[in-house]
């Protein structure tokens, strides 16, 4: 196994939105009784803190992994653009079979940014509120440290 | 093992610029970090320690011996300071978050006798963060809890 140091860059990003968690696949009742006052039928909302974390070589020609102004116009237009004071339920294609929990958001939100040209993904990490944060490295294991 | 962070916070400024790039270029690579007169930061720093705890003092190192030398190697060097021309370690490096936590990797690893430095994250603001640790170390700490919303 490699020793040498490694960089990794860590940048948050903030939205809000809405949801509401609630699976087809279950009674009413069910749904009431595993999701609380999640499932409550008109949503709610959080303000979400997205933190991604990127690695690779450190150019020395910048002294950057990646140029912020990059990272940032790529998330903008990946993540914030579509999930920004919006339900994501309702207008998030990807939620319209699938319970919006924070686990599922974070699987969601990596596989849109794991193309990132300019360096290597290694996880993200979602804050819904101040008590509850969700990390995903998707099959990058070295990305769960 | 048991891995202990001590934090400190320090104040510098700093510029982007390489001077192999021409003014536009640098003026396009660093935006608004190329103003010529510089800027600042405060600057958070989180070290963490990795070891076993003495099985008689119950401490993994000493934190007062942890922030003498975070004072010695770190707060002397970096706090009220200009990086570009007044930390000899950045010498003919552009002062990024990479490049500081890296340089406070080096400076400190050597000094940190009793268990072993795990990771350096050096913030320039809430949003912003560098952590360098070695290829292949155990497991950071996660922040937070995972539960249920």
């Amino acid at each position: 196994m490699s020793n040498e140091l490694k960089l990794e860059l860590g940048r948050r990003y903030r939205f809000s939105a809405s949801h509401r968690l609630h699976s087809a696949h279950l009674t009413e009742e069910e749904n009431c009784r595993v999701f609380g006052k999640c499932n409550n039928p008109y949503g709610h909302g959080h303000n979400y803190v997205l933190e991604v974390s990127l690695s690779g070589d450190v150019d020395p020609a910048t002294g950057m992994i990646a140029n912020l102004a990059d990272l940032d116009a790529f998330v903008e237009r990946r993540v914030l653009d579509d999930f920004d004071h919006k339900s994501l339920n309702e207008d998030v294609p990807a939620f319209r079979d699938k319970v919006p929990t924070t686990e599922n958001l974070c699987i969601e939100i990596f596989k849109r940014l794991k193309s990132f040209p300019k360096a290597k993904l290694e996880r993200i990490r979602v804050q819904e509120t101040g008590n509850n944060s969700f990390e995903y490295a998707g099959e990058n294991l070295e990305g769960n440290r | 093992m048991v891995l202990l962070t001590r934090k400190i916070e320090f104040a510098a400024s700093h510029l982007y610029n390489n001077p192999n790039f021409s003014a536009e270029e640098n003026r396009r690579i660093f935006g608004k970090c190329n103003n010529p007169h510089g800027h600042g930061h405060n600057y958070t720093l989180e070290v963490t320690v990795e070891g076993e705890p003495d099985p008689v003092t119950g401490m993994v190192l000493d934190l007062k011996e942890l922030k003498d030398i975070l004072e010695r190697e770190v707060m002397r060097r970096m706090d009220h300071r200009h990086l570009n021309y007044e930390v000899a370690e950045l010498t003919g490096q552009i002062p990024t978050c990479e490049n500081i936590a890296r340089v406070i990797w080096n400076l400190l690893e050597p000094k940190i006798t009793q268990g072993h430095l795990h990771r350096v994250r050096l913030y320039e603001s809430p949003d912003l963060f560098a952590d360098c640790y070695r290829n292949g170390a155990p497991a950071v700490r996660k922040q937070g809890v995972a539960g249920k919303p």
